[in-house]
Parts: structure tokens; C-alpha cells; sequence
């Protein structure tokens, strides 16, 4: 059996009225489709910084100076 | 710095020379070049967050949402495919040594092996199942299965071009050194004309650095050879860019033209690199009369979570009225007597026939660097 690829969830009826008036004219077709397009925006803001040791970051800046990109 | 895609840079690297000698003992698969390149640009962390090929859930889920199954975006299945011969003798779970030019260069581990439909497969990703469409034509050459699972890259593949190679390792370091926080990354398979140049120029005065970024790798028949678009920008570079604000350097991968969607894989790479501005074009990608001019432009409203900001430009010309090159947001002269399009097939020609295109078209240097070669184009 094919798994589910979309799930519900609840939110008050009034903001779901308030959704629909402002998705009006922007592109949006559905509340389903705004929500999820805010619920995304919101989310990706949790993303982290990658690291590098100080010996591994020393071998990339030797290697940049031996290729010319950095004196 | 702003982070890599997914939030971890992958690094799936093992230069150690015992496990290259434990790979020997390995079923083999043989790989091309242009799949070699893929395997290290998983390795090295340019298609972060995958660590190895896509298994059946990452890979239907990019088909039908473009994302993969954490819901990460992504648009452009990364997948190794198998005969049924090559098969006969790997089970799931498998280590599979990747083999190129006779000696192997990775490991994959085969923790899924499906079958998929290419009619679905080209529908997602191109749009159409023409065969009049090269990256349809590359997904009906593909075997039967595919093998999904984790990699680890054991040896980088050769290159024409050493000197320009970085990883995201390397870029994210560099424009840290350089005191670059805002960084406008530049897709380009073309050799530069003065359009190009401007929408570079005009992105770069809103941030801190350009990063001309040419794709090398598998290109359709009549495109401009590497070796070509690389003399090109080094005489460009050369003459016309300033040291502190612009560098360049390659991304090893074939184009798969797939138009929208290749246009998102394209921001993501350039993410990962490090850069915070993507610049989109007209027909970003595209290939023939597949896409409409500003689909890869449309197709970024979908993702508000992609972390890369697209700078879009839509026209761009010479002016003979404001006499310069402008865009049709800055110049009310579009569509009059007075805009002079850049013909990509006009100044080809010209290049082609040894001839310089007009100065208001390609730079002399450019163009000069262009003429030197006997056969500019890929045959």
C-alpha cells in the first residue's frame, strides 16, 4: 500500500477565514498550499553552521594560496 | 556564513589507501567520468545533504514534490543505475566497489535496489517524455535498476582544470578570508558577452562578491567546449573584473537540462559553495522551446525554504536610445527601433567563422580568446 503523502492538521476556523482573504489575488490557490509554503519558511530558519577543525581549515587556506586564490 | 542545504556539509571522503586495497575485493561496478564527478560532488558535500545515491523514498519523493523524503528541497535525482547482469550477484546491504578506468574510485553501500518507470522519471524532472529532448534521451539510455545508498569517495576524479576546482570546503573559506558575507553566485555553460556581463555587474553592486561558477561536464552537440568558456572568462577576468570583489571557479557535473527544475539543483550546488544569491536568467537551463522563458523564475516561489535567494533578471539588451546595456526594469525603450538583442546564435556564428563580434556585443579579449581555438563547439 502506497504511504500517505499528506497529512491534516487543525487550525480555528477564523484563521482559516482570515487565510482566504488574504491569499485573494497572490498566486496561492489554496489555504493548504500557504500554510504549508509559511510553515516552510519558518522551519528552514533552523538550519546549522557547518565547522571545520583549525588543522582542517589550515590544509583548505594552503591549498587556496597554492592555487593562487589567496597571498 | 550562510549554512549548507540540509544543515551538515557532507564529507564522505576515505583517501586511505587500505580501503581502496579492501575495495579490490569488492563486486565492481564500472562508472563513467560524468558519474565519477557525481560520486566526488557527493563526497565533497556539493550535493549536501545527500551522502550517497538516492534510495526509492528520496528518489519518488523528488518526483513527485522535489524534495526528498525529509522534505529538504530537491529536484534532480542523483541515482546510479545497474543492468540486470551487473545485479547478479549484489543483494541489499552489499558494499558495491565503484570502479573507474580500471581501479576503484568508491564504495557504495546498496541499502535499496528498485526498478523505476523513465516515463515518470522524464515527465517529473523534464516536463516531457519527448525524445527530442537530450535528458530524456540520457534517462531511456539508463539500465533497468537502481542501487541506493550511502558512498565514500576514495580517489578525486582527473580533471582538465585543477587550478579552478574548489569544494564547498574550500569556497566557504575562501570567501570567509575574503571578508565576503553576501556572495552572488553565476551558473553559466556559455562563453561570456557584454549581457552577461552586465547582469554580473549589476548583482554584484548589492553584495560583496561574485563568484562565476562554469559547469563542466557532459553538454549537447553545438554547445561551447570547457576549455573554451574557461579562456574565455580568464581573458575577462583578466581585463574587465576587480581582483577584491570577483573569482571563479568550476562545478564538474553534466547538464541534465532540465529547465525549473535544474535551475533549483543549480541554486542549491551554489549554496553549498557557500554563495547567498543565486542569479536566475531567461530559460534558465532550458533547452530548446521545452520551457517557457521565465519557468525557472516561477518555480521559486515553491520554495520559500530553499536558504538561497534567487536574483532574477528577466531581459536584458543593448539601448541605442540609453545608450548602454539595461534591463527591461531600468529602460522604457523594450520592444521599440531602439533594442538590440544579444543573439546568442548571431555572435556564435561569427565566433565560429573567426570573425570578432562588435565591441557593444562581446569583448575584443573575449572574443579574441574564443577565436584561437580551431573548433569552439562541442561536436
Amino acid at each position: 500500500m502506497e504511504e500517505e503523502k499528506r497529512k491534516q492538521i487543525s487550525i480555528p476556523a477564523s484563521l482559516y477565514r482570515s487565510i482566504e482573504g488574504r491569499i485573494k489575488d497572490t498566486g496561492f490557490e489554496s489555504v493548504d498550499g500557504y500554510v504549508t509554503y509559511v510553515l516552510r519558511e519558518i522551519l528552514s530558519e533552523d538550519e546549522e553552521e557547518e565547522t571545520l577543525t583549525e588543522e582542517d581549515e589550515e590544509k583548505v587556506k594552503e591549498r587556496l594560496r597554492s592555487l593562487g586564490y589567496m597571498d | 556564513m550562510i549554512a549548507p542545504h540540509g544543515g551538515k556539509l557532507v564529507k564522505r571522503i576515505d583517501f586511505d589507501g587500505r580501503t581502496k586495497e579492501e575495495a579490490k575485493d569488492l563486486p565492481k561496478k564500472e562508472i563513467s567520468l560524468d558519474k565519477f564527478r557525481d560520486l566526488a560532488n557527493i563526497g565533497h558535500g556539493l550535493f549536501s545533504p545527500l551522502e550517497g545515491y538516492m534510495v526509492w523514498k528520496d528518489f519518488d519523493n523528488v518526483l513527485r514534490e522535489g524534495r526528498l523524503e525529509n522534505d529538504v528541497p530537491w529536484t534532480v535525482p542523483i541515482v546510479l543505475d545497474f543492468s540486470e547482469e551487473e545485479l547478479k550477484d549484489i543483494q541489499e546491504g552489499d558494499r558495491i566497489a565503484l570502479v573507474y578506468d580500471g581501479r576503484p574510485v568508491g564504495i557504495l553501500h546498496a541499502e535499496d535496489i528498485y526498478e523505476y518507470d523513465k516515463v515518470r522519471y522524464a515527465k517529473s524532472v523534464f516536463g516531457t517524455d519527448s525524445m527530442e529532448h537530450p535528458g530524456v534521451q540520457n534517462v531511456f539510455a539508463m539500465e533497468d535498476h537502481l542501487v541506493g545508498g550511502n558512498i565514500l569517495l576514495l580517489e578525486d576524479p582527473p580533471t582538465q582544470f585543477p587550478e579552478y576546482r574548489l569544494w564547498p570546503e574550500d569556497t566557504r573559506v575562501l570567501f570567509r578570508e575574503k571578508g565576503w558575507k553576501k556572495i552572488v553566485g553565476f551558473q553559466t555553460r556559455n562563453t561570456p558577452h557584454i549581457g552577461h556581463e552586465y547582469v554580473q555587474k549589476a548583482a554584484l553592486t548589492v553584495v560583496d562578491g561574485l563568484l562565476i561558477n562554469p559547469l563542466i561536464g557532459k553538454k549537447k552537440k553545438g554547445d561551447f567546449r570547457d576549455d573554451v568558456i574557461i579562456k574565455a572568462y580568464e581573458a575577462l577576468f583578466e581585463e574587465y573584473y576587480p581582483k577584491g570583489t570577483a573569482t571563479m571557479s568550476i562545478i564538474e557535473t553534466e547538464m541534465r537540462y532540465a529547465g525549473p527544475r535544474e535551475a533549483i539543483f543549480h541554486a542549491i550546488m551554489r549554496k553549498n559553495l557557500g554563495c547567498t544569491h543565486f542569479i536566475v536568467g531567461r530559460d534558465h537551463a532550458g533547452v530548446g522551446k521545452f520551457y517557457g522563458p521565465f519557468d525557472a523564475h516561477k518555480i521559486f516561489r515553491e520554495y520559500p525554504d530553499l536558504g538561497i535567494e534567487p536574483i532574477f533578471f528577466r531581459s536584458f539588451y543593448y539601448c541605442d536610445k540609453c545608450r548602454a546595456v539595461v534591463s527591461d526594469k531600468i529602460c522604457p525603450h523594450e520592444g521599440s527601433e531602439h533594442q538590440i538583442n544579444f543573439s546568442g546564435t548571431a555572435i556564435r556564428q561569427m565566433l565560429v567563422e573567426g570573425k570578432r563580434p562588435p565591441e557593444d556585443m562581446m569583448r575584443p579579449e573575449v572574443a579574441d580568446a574564443i577565436i584561437s581555438f580551431d573548433n569552439p563547439l562541442v561536436e
